[in-house]
């Protein structure tokens, strides 16, 4: 039977993960832990993630979270989500600047205030609502799931990585940013596959059959 | 510009089943909130808003198995509103399932539980809702006013700057509502709209009032709203999300 451990680390939504990977892995077990054996023993980990990332690092540090993925994600597949694709990076700009994990290289960033489109509209931060993904590099994760098509995101902060080759994914708000990276059995995304309906779900589903390193 | 203007219905749900009133009394059962959520989620809607009206303390273990059992099947993000009065209040919903919390009469009584929740659970998942009630006269300029315990009680706290200060204080999004206009299904009240959606640099969800597909593309190109919520014209099933998005899209509305 397949294993998923969603990464509890004290934040936010994880049952909504959870009960989304329920939903679409009929039979596997999902659990929601901090504890290091079951993340170790689990096929596959969750890496989720909603709130403010000082909160989050304290945490995640106080749990040796950061520690246990360093270690995890060379042996299985990791989904990142939204803060948890922040956490990977090495500082972001919020609350005033927090250290981060530092599994990939690069920073997070918030959207600038007063950013307007094409016709002049005040775009509004955080950035929320049902925006597209393009598919800037191949992956299995992507199965069956269209090009441009929508995803639902809520967020002020994004990430920038410093290697172009680890963006896997994109989104305009006005400018693109990077709403997917990936590197070996890492796979990360800025939107919420368990709140995005149809590709979420397929996204989900696409990680439970995926073997990593690609 | 890619970002879709959102379709919330909304569920006033008072002890477990989806009422609505009109200007807050009058109340009419339509029916039951998981089958509904997930009817909506399945035709399209953008979010789902659940707003717990009676929440007396009592009844909150009956809303976070509600909750539950809405976010187990429906894969779109909810927004539970009602009676949220502490931090732990919130740490129960995102819990339960919920993806945002919507804070009302807390937010007047105690306006630091606005940063306090922003800071511990991030703006995302803080919309504050405004009830707004316009109190000038007929050739005066606009000015309106915010209400609380459902349109009941004046707090003398003029619209704008309230939501401005709410802004400051960390709200990630402002649920507009329209006093004057709520269940008369005579539309938004633009001008409440537009004036708070330029005055914050959140998103601003209108409410109030929509009786007609027209009255959804008002509140976002008049309006300027971010997102429009209604509850009454899905519930009686007047016109469903379909035919909603596509009269939206129709008239040039971005919707998914």
């Amino acid at each position: 039977m397949k294993h998923v451990a969603v990464i509890d680390y004290g934040m936010g939504n994880l049952h909504s993960v959870a009960k989304a990977l329920e939903h679409v892995g009929k039979g596997i077990k999902v659990s929601i832990t901090a504890d290091p054996s079951v993340l170790t023993a689990a096929d596959r980990l969750v890496f989720p993630g909603v709130g403010a990332m000082r909160d989050c690092m304290s945490e995640i540090k106080r749990l040796c979270i950061d520690e246990i993925l360093r270690e995890q994600v060379k042996q299985k597949p990791v989904l990142a989500i939204c803060v948890g694709m922040q956490a990977l990076m090495q500082s972001s700009e919020e609350n005033g600047g927090v250290n981060c994990i530092g599994l990939f290289a690069g920073k997070v960033r918030r959207f600038q205030d007063h950013m307007t489109d094409a016709d002049g509209q005040l775009l509004k931060v955080p950035h929320m609502g049902w925006n597209r993904v393009k598919q800037t590099k191949a992956h299995p994760m992507w199965r069956s799931i269209a090009d441009n098509d929508r995803f639902y995101f809520v967020h002020s902060y994004y990430v920038d990585p410093d290697t172009q080759a680890e963006i896997v994914g994109t989104t305009d708000y006005p400018a693109p940013f990077c709403s997917a990276m990936a590197r070996k059995n890492v796979f990360a995304v800025q939107f919420h596959p368990e709140k995005s309906q149809r590709n979420g779900l397929q996204l989900l589903e696409n990680f439970l059959s995926w073997n990593g390193q690609s | 510009m890619s970002l879709a203007k959102r379709i919330i219905p909304c569920l006033d749900c008072d002890n477990g089943r989806v009422v609505k009133g009109v200007k807050f009394m009058d109340i009419r059962d339509a029916g039951d909130p998981v089958e509904i959520s997930k009817r909506y989620c399945d035709q399209g809607a953008d979010e789902i808003t659940f707003l717990d009206i009676t929440a007396s303390s009592g009844e909150r273990s009956t809303t976070i198995h509600t909750v539950e059992a809405i976010a187990s099947q429906v894969f779109i993000p909810l927004t539970v509103g009602g009676g949220i009065r502490k931090l732990q209040d919130i740490r129960n919903m995102l819990n339960a399932g919920a993806d945002k919390v919507g804070i009302n009469t807390s937010a007047v009584l105690n306006p630091e539980f606005v940063r306090e929740a922003a800071e511990r659970f991030g703006s995302q998942c803080i919309v504050v809702a405004i009830d707004a009630k316009s109190v000038s006269k007929p050739g005066e300029p606009k000015r309106w006013e915010i209400f609380t315990h459902g349109g009941r009680n004046p707090t003398g706290l003029e619209a704008i700057a309230w939501a401005k200060k709410m802004v400051s204080y960390g709200a990630g999004e402002i649920l507009l509502t329209s006093m004057d206009r709520d269940g008369t299904k005579s539309g938004f009240d633009l001008e409440l709209n537009l004036a708070i959606s330029e005055a914050v640099s959140v998103p601003v969800i209108a409410s109030g009032g929509v009786g007609s597909l027209q009255d959804l593309v008002d509140g976002i190109l008049i309006g300027k709203a971010d997102a429009v919520l209604a509850a009454s014209i899905f519930h009686f099933a007047e016109f469903t999300i379909p035919q909603a998005k596509q009269y939206m899209r129709e008239r040039g509305v971005e919707m998914r």
